[in-house]
């Protein structure tokens, strides 16, 4: 299960596994986790609710034809898609989902800024590759069930069915983080002694911030 | 050394704490808004022993799982049905009240969505970092703010450390709008017609600033409404920089400054505004005169056209994807290729939400309703119970009733119908909404967005109509 939310933060380095090809544009939130569930708690196991209205049925059917029910899929980490992933509502649950269903590297020709920082978050790589080459990537992963790439974060580079080498970029900060785990309040708490500073300053000129609605003494 | 500057560059300086050799920067956080979602938020905090650095700071609204019909919100908690949305009600107030934030629940007269209500309370003003749990925060950069969704991830990072982290520096793009708008023509359907234009992800690693005569002009409702749906362009923040509409607004609020700090802070504000000649890395400009009453044809946001177009053919698409993404929209939707968007019929009607839920939306939408009738169902949701106290006083909420309208009270509603109002499956829903996605208003459902005046046209036609041509 997806469980403690900020403390499951293994680190991604190098990884190699079967990718779901999912070949579709604008793939949203709402859809990656439809809103009902968002009130279940987590140790539901919010990998049962990842695109809930095309993997099930109204009775609660696997639909047999949608990608993610092939048996090779099951326990999939990885996911190939299309423009402008994560699009839509900032629930972090869509995150938990993907997380939860197994899924540590996304790989999309783009994706809402918001998606993609819940990603980093929950220690789960975002990468982006340009049209062509996710669109090579899901040719061959569609003709072939249960094929496996390879993710290497260190190097930034995705090892395609083929062989065939792809490069990614990625944020220095967002990189480092992922491949060492950290907890981000952690890192944060290194920056102590700057943000108390800073927040002295900043309140002593705008007393309004720290106290909203109150009247200043005079 | 500092040339002109932008709002946005004003308030990233003020707001910057440090910048990381990797180039992460640590933002100072003046405001946070929650709602019901981010619960996990809370038991993260609670797990891992981190302290609420500064409760005053954030503000918690139940908005997503309330009830909206007047007789279940009599009884307050115990009006909701559903155990599950209960308990996100009441989870939240709960927190509230362990951790000390300024919460305004189920029951309060305060209560209403958070990016209607927080505005409406001052708690919002120029100059300031917002976050807020929820996409829709982008609402708040009307004020002249930098406010953008995040994650509950980062709500626990915020409540514990009153900083966010921005890996990148957004880049900014400046959305130039001159003129007048026509008559029967919103800031809603300002908003569609620049999110037709920039597209889904046309604003991805920009923060929008909204300027020129016509976003002068606006109200602070009408620049909400604006700001709220730049997320929609895949853009995290928008924002218009601070006037004296703004300061009259924001003027007596109770959560705004007083007395001598209102002095300070309103010359502060004023200061904040982007200089004249300030450089944006990307820029839109848009004609307000040539813009007729939008309408969302697909199900994407980009999907609009004025009601005087036809449904997009896809087989004239200008490559295989993009034929694909329209086939799939006209599947969803119901709708035929080459057909006129007027006079399509529509089952239901929602007026209301974070975009359009605000007094300026129910009193528009009073006009053209007023001595009409509805042919089919529909709601009206305020934004906030103040809107409704607003409106009530206004005796709008009578013309909506004698029109056969439902009067509720406020919610999210069935702009996400997380607290169970849906659209059923199937049906077709006039809504002044944000989001076309499928099955956002409830499984099945199709939506159609527009302004408040074009929903309430449907509702009293039972189809898609310009309201110009309505008549008085």
């Amino acid at each position: 299960m997806c469980g403690n939310l900020g403390d499951d933060m293994e680190a991604i380095k190098l990884l190699k596994g079967v990718a779901i090809p999912l070949p579709r544009d604008d793939v949203d939130t709402d859809r990656l986790i439809p809103i009902r569930f968002l009130r279940k708690p987590l140790s539901d196991g919010y990998g049962n609710f990842l695109l809930a209205d095309d993997r099930f049925d109204e009775s609660g059917q696997e639909k047999p034809d949608f990608v993610f029910n092939h048996p090779v899929y099951r326990r999939a980490p990885i996911l190939v898609s299309g423009k402008n992933f994560g699009c839509g509502s900032a629930r972090e649950g869509a995150v938990y989902a993907v997380k939860d269903f197994g899924i540590r590297v996304v790989i999309a020709e783009g994706f809402s800024d918001i998606f993609r920082m819940n990603c980093c978050w929950n220690g789960i790589l975002p990468v982006v590759l340009q049209h062509e080459e996710i669109q090579a990537i899901c040719t061959q992963l569609l003709a072939v069930p249960g094929t496996e790439i390879t993710v290497d974060l260190e190097r930034q580079q995705v090892l395609g069915p083929d062989n065939r080498c792809y490069t990614f970029e990625i944020d220095q900060a967002v990189k480092q983080r992922l491949l060492a785990g950290l907890d981000e309040i952690g890192v944060t708490r290194q920056f102590q002694d700057r943000i108390d500073k800073f927040e002295q300053q900043y309140v002593s000129v705008m007393p309004w911030i720290a106290a909203p609605g109150s009247t200043p003494h005079l | 050394m500092s040339g002109p500057r932008t709002l946005f560059e004003k308030i990233w300086q003020r707001h910057l704490i440090h910048k990381t050799d990797e180039g992460d920067h640590l933002l100072y956080v003046d405001r946070n808004l929650i709602h019901e979602g981010p619960f996990y938020a809370f038991d993260g905090l609670k797990r891992d022993g981190h302290k609420f650095r500064r409760p005053q700071q954030t503000f918690a609204f139940p908005d997503h799982y309330v009830p909206t019909t007047i007789r279940e919100r009599e009884s307050g908690l115990d009006g909701i049905a559903d155990p599950e949305m209960r308990r996100m009600v009441e989870q939240l107030e709960q927190n509230a009240a362990s951790s000390g934030i300024h919460h305004f629940g189920i029951n309060d007269k305060r209560q209403g969505i958070m990016h209607v209500a927080a505005p409406e309370l001052g708690v919002i003003q120029p100059g300031m970092t917002v976050t807020g749990s929820d996409s829709h925060t982008a609402t708040h950069g009307a004020f002249g703010a930098f406010a953008s969704g995040i994650g509950a991830s980062q709500v626990k990072h915020v409540m514990a450390t009153q900083t966010i982290w921005w890996q990148r520096k957004p880049k900014t793009m400046q959305v130039n709008v001159e003129g007048s708008l026509g008559t029967g023509v919103t800031a809603k359907d300002l908003a569609l017609t620049i999110m037709a234009q920039l597209g889904v992800s046309g604003g991805a690693g920009y923060v929008i600033e909204y300027t020129g005569s016509t976003i002068r002009g606006l109200s602070m409702e009408g620049r909400m409404t604006l700001c709220n749906m730049t997320i929609e362009a895949g853009a995290r923040s928008g924002m218009i920089s601070p006037d004296e509409t703004t300061i009259e607004y924001l003027r007596s609020r109770p959560y705004a400054p007083k007395g001598a700090h209102w002095d300070r802070a309103t010359a502060i504000w004023r200061e904040i505004a982007t200089d004249d000649h300030a450089k944006f890395d990307a820029s839109l400009q848009i004609d307000a005169a040539m813009i007729p009453p939008m309408i969302t044809w697909g199900t994407r946001p980009e999907e609009s056209l004025p009601i005087t177009g036809v449904v997009p053919d896809p087989t004239t698409a200008k490559d295989e994807s993009q034929r694909k993404r329209l086939q799939s929209a006209v599947n969803y939707m119901a709708v035929k290729p080459g057909a006129p968007l007027a006079g399509l019929k529509v089952d239901r009607v929602f007026i209301g939400s974070c975009t359009n839920g605000r007094i300026e939306d129910l009193r528009a939408a009073a006009v053209v309703v007023r001595g009409r009738k509805a042919v089919i169902p529909a709601i009206v949701v305020p934004g906030s119970r103040s809107v409704k106290a607003q409106a009530e006083a206004e005796n709008l909420h009578t013309i909506f009733i004698n029109a056969g309208f439902e009067w509720r009270d406020s919610g999210c509603s069935m702009c996400v119908a997380s607290n169970g109002d849906k659209v059923p499956p199937g049906e077709r829903c006039a809504s002044t909404s944000n989001r076309n996605f499928e099955g956002r208003q409830g499984l099945g459902s199709r939506t159609h967005l527009m302004s408040p005046a074009m929903a309430a046209a449907a509702a009293v036609t039972g189809a898609l109509v310009d309201v110009r041509k309505l008549g008085g």
